[in-house]
């Protein structure tokens, strides 16, 4: 129905906007459907969702750095989960379970797709809004719903799930499985079939107005890269989330119907023995994963493109490779949905189909590899300025290639049995794909705020914000490798109960330690965010010198995005340092200059710096 | 202005033109009439995702059909009489849509509220063969078949009452004069959804009792 209604306002003429501007404070910025209102709703709706899963990761180190220790201040703050002073189990579970669901589907997923796809893709493309606009404003209004039925679990009896946030059934299926395991898991079944139905929203609504209204001149290979990578994460999330809605919606009906989907007979469970029977919990995890591997490309494929744009921006040269770049991401896109098998060699799998998946799992070196070079030829001899967002993408880059070169010890079986579950897994995913993206978000928003409120954010900070997340993020992660290879499992709740694990106790202090720094260091950022809102120094239409569209517009830029007249792209977003130019970057719509010398005619654009 | 800039396309090259950078083909020309109407793509994109949704339940399904607790359901009689409503109302519901591309409205009306009635008819058929498995004593945790039996009509259901109520507000239109020989997309994006959801059930009939 919406999308019917949608189309006969897909293509609004210019006048049809003027009037808006006189719409209410309630219009204008809580139901609106203009996508940069919208976009900031996901952002900051997000970042609310990061603060709360970031709470929950320090009280994970709170109890894994000093474990067994008594916490009064935390015990009556959260009275539920703590027992004569000390955390529980259970609490400690659902900690885990809930610091990764939110971060992946509550942070992550919505802030890049969500907050920078919606406020980006229409300026980046040259179009007054995006194609289904009613869509769009319903996509978010879906989110905050979710995040209420997700964090109600924790205030039900049995609390929040403590299953992982792979939420493997039996564990997940069987209220009597674990305290977490009733009314609070089925609130997070539901909590994710409501997002999934606002990503799927999102989804069509990007691709389509990507495909459909992109300004005159604007080829597909014009695109900047941004715009690309928001493109090919939409299709991975249009068709991949639909398999999760699938398994959401049969685990549902197995804890509520009393169906045997993914229940095996013959369980017994508190002495008693369980009604179901037939069921595959390895149904489950295949069609777990074939969403979940899809989704850590959701979560880093915006970051690619961002910093790709980033880093070419702040070193003033062309990006390096730029067909290349679209074609990889292609690649890692299409690999992302045969790969999932990777995430379940210990389940029980034959050999050879293991062997298949390791072949999949490791070609994905070579598209990464591909970008990673892209990005180093990029910076090389480059004018680098380094801004924050510049450090922030520079970042990204460090930690996707520490965590990068795990992935490829993990994706091979004989590696991964042994390191299957342990903090080297944890290390690994929290660089590559946790970390990583968070630095896009940061590289991303220091970026473009200029842009989304018409002023700068303090430098001094950002740069002190970069240093501290660095080092805090290496300090915090990069010592769980060795916690992997000690052995330490990657969910136990204490190490100090088993005797091997016990010597560690030192080294997870640290990690602590590390953590707080880095969790305090988004205080920092928080602050700068809402400071540079309100005080920040005034930023022009176009502070970086940047080539994309968005950067032609008013900071920030008005309802309907352009004036009466809509844009003309005459280049590629990259054209820096043009020998013979004026200034060292060309905006996307200056047009043809004739040619005063030969060209060199390098077709791939990285030739003209040298 | 636009036909100046198209003559204006400079090759690859040039300083300060246009595309040292790829995929260059001047301004003013490539995007800005779109190749596909934005309401159709987007709908083809969401019957990609719920052709996904259905992928899902068949891949769990055949998996699932291995197991040695399998047992067959009786094929509730009524659902040859759905199937042949569900065809029926497509075949109403294009037979509209051809009329009003020659100008007859009344025809468009006529067929939207015969395909209306037989799709809503379907959704009511459907609740009925469930009422007979039921009585049978087939309930949804009966057995594997059952279990799935029930959630995949009911999935389609679901996906069958947006339809109708599609088909509902297009009528409506169609009945305040909205539609005309030039101008009947609306029609067309419902027709698509609604013969879609036909083959699907199809499908799923298949699925559920031949295969």
């Amino acid at each position: 129905m919406a999308t019917l209604e949608a189309r006969e306002h897909a293509h609004p003429a210019p006048e049809a906007h003027e009037h808006e501007h006189e719409l209410g404070f309630f219009r204008k910025y809580i139901f609106s459907l203009d996508h940069k209102i919208i976009g900031l709703q996901y952002y900051f709706t997000s970042l609310f969702m990061a603060l709360v899963g970031g709470t929950l990761a320090m009280l994970m180190r709170a109890q894994l750095g000093w474990p067994g220790r008594e916490w009064p201040l935390l015990a009556s703050l959260f009275p539920g989960g703590f027992q004569g002073g000390q955390m529980t189990p259970t609490f400690y579970y659902a900690l885990v379970t809930m610091h990764g669901t939110i971060m992946i589907f509550f942070v992550l997923t919505t802030i890049l797709s969500g907050g920078f796809g919606n406020f980006l893709i229409p300026l980046q493309i040259g179009a007054r809004d995006m194609a289904f606009p009613f869509l769009n404003a319903l996509s978010y209004w879906l989110f905050p719903p979710a995040i209420i039925v997700l964090l109600a679990a924790f205030f039900v009896e049995g609390g929040a799930p403590g299953g992982g946030w792979t939420v493997y059934p039996p564990l997940s299926a069987l209220k009597e499985a674990a305290p977490g395991s009733g009314l609070g898991m089925t609130l997070w079944l539901i909590a994710l079939f409501i997002l999934i139905l606002s990503f799927l929203f999102g989804g069509l609504n990007y691709i389509t107005t990507i495909l459909n209204l992109r300004a005159r001149g604007m080829s597909m290979t014009r695109l900047p890269l941004t715009t690309w990578s928001l493109f090919i994460t939409a299709v991975l999330m249009l068709l991949s989330f639909p398999v999760l809605m699938a398994a959401a919606v049969m685990l549902l009906f197995d804890r509520l119907g009393g169906t045997s989907f993914f229940v095996p007979a013959g369980l017994v469970v508190g002495g008693k023995l369980i009604p179901h029977a037939g069921g595959q919990p390895l149904l489950w995890q295949h069609l777990f994963w074939f969403l979940g591997h899809p989704e850590v490309y959701v979560l880093i494929l915006p970051p690619m493109g961002m910093v790709s744009d980033i880093l070419a921006t702040h070193a003033r040269k062309p990006i390096f490779g730029y067909r290349f770049m679209i074609g990889s991401m292609a690649a890692i896109g299409f690999l992302s949905f045969v790969v999932w098998g990777h995430h379940m060699f210990v389940s029980g799998m034959h050999p050879l189909l293991g062997t298949a998946f390791m072949a999949t799992s490791l070609v994905i070196a070579v598209p990464s590899a591909v970008k990673t070079f892209n990005w180093l030829a990029t910076l090389w001899r480059g004018k680098i300025r380094f801004t924050s967002a510049m450090l922030f993408a520079v970042g990204f880059v460090s930690l996707f290639v520490t965590g990068g070169l795990t992935g490829i010890f993990l994706g091979s079986p004989a590696v991964d049995i042994q390191l299957t579950d342990t903090y080297f897994v944890v290390a690994h995913f929290h660089f590559v794909m946790a970390s990583a993206a968070l630095f896009g978000v940061f590289g991303g928003t220091y970026h473009w705020f200029p842009k989304m409120f018409g002023r700068l954010m303090d430098e001094r900070l950002g740069r002190l914000h970069f240093w501290l997340t660095f080092v805090g993020i290496y300090g915090t992660f990069f010592p769980m490798h060795y916690l992997g290879t000690a052995g330490m499992m990657r969910r136990i709740y204490s190490p100090d109960v088993y005797p091997h694990l016990q010597h560690l106790g030192g080294l997870n202090a640290v990690i602590s330690v590390s953590a707080f720094v880095l969790g305090a260091a988004q205080l920092i950022f928080a602050y700068n965010l809402f400071w540079s809102m309100f005080r920040g120094k005034k930023a022009d239409r176009n502070p970086w010198g940047a080539n994309s569209l968005e950067w032609t517009v008013p900071s920030p830029p008005p309802h309907g995005n352009w004036g009466a007249e809509e844009p003309v792209v005459h280049r590629w977003a990259y054209d820096f340092s043009v020998p013979g130019a004026p200034q060292d970057f060309i905006p996307q719509t200056v047009p043809a200059l004739p040619a005063a010398v030969p060209g060199d005619g390098g077709a791939h654009g990285a030739s003209g710096s040298r | 202005m636009a036909e100046t800039l198209l003559r204006q396309r400079p090759g690859n090259g040039a300083v300060g033109g246009a595309g040292r950078g790829p995929g260059g083909n001047g301004g003013g020309s490539g995007a800005g009439v779109a190749p596909v109407d934005a309401g159709r793509l987007g709908l083809w994109l969401l019957l990609a995702a719920v052709t996904m949704l259905f992928a899902s339940f068949t891949s769990t399904l055949l998996m699932r059909r291995a197991a040695p607790d399998w047992t067959p359901i009786p094929l509730p009689g009524i659902l040859w009489v759905n199937t042949a409503a569900l065809l029926a109302s497509s075949a109403a519901l294009e037979w509209g849509r051809r009329r009003v591309r020659v100008g007859d409205v009344a025809g468009l009306r006529l067929g939207l509220l015969a395909a209306s009635v037989l799709g809503a008819g379907f959704v009511a058929g459907q609740m009925v063969a469930w009422r007979q498995l039921a009585a049978m004593g087939v309930f949804l945790r009966t057995n594997p078949h059952s279990s799935f039996f029930y959630l995949l009509t009911g999935a389609h259901g679901l996906h069958l009452v947006v339809g109708v109520l599609v088909l509902l507000y297009v009528l409506a239109r169609a009945l305040l004069g909205r539609y005309s020989a030039q101008a009947y997309g609306g029609v067309g994006l419902a027709a698509t959804y609604w013969h879609f959801m036909d083959g699907l059930w199809l499908y799923l009939f298949l699925l559920l009792f031949a295969i």
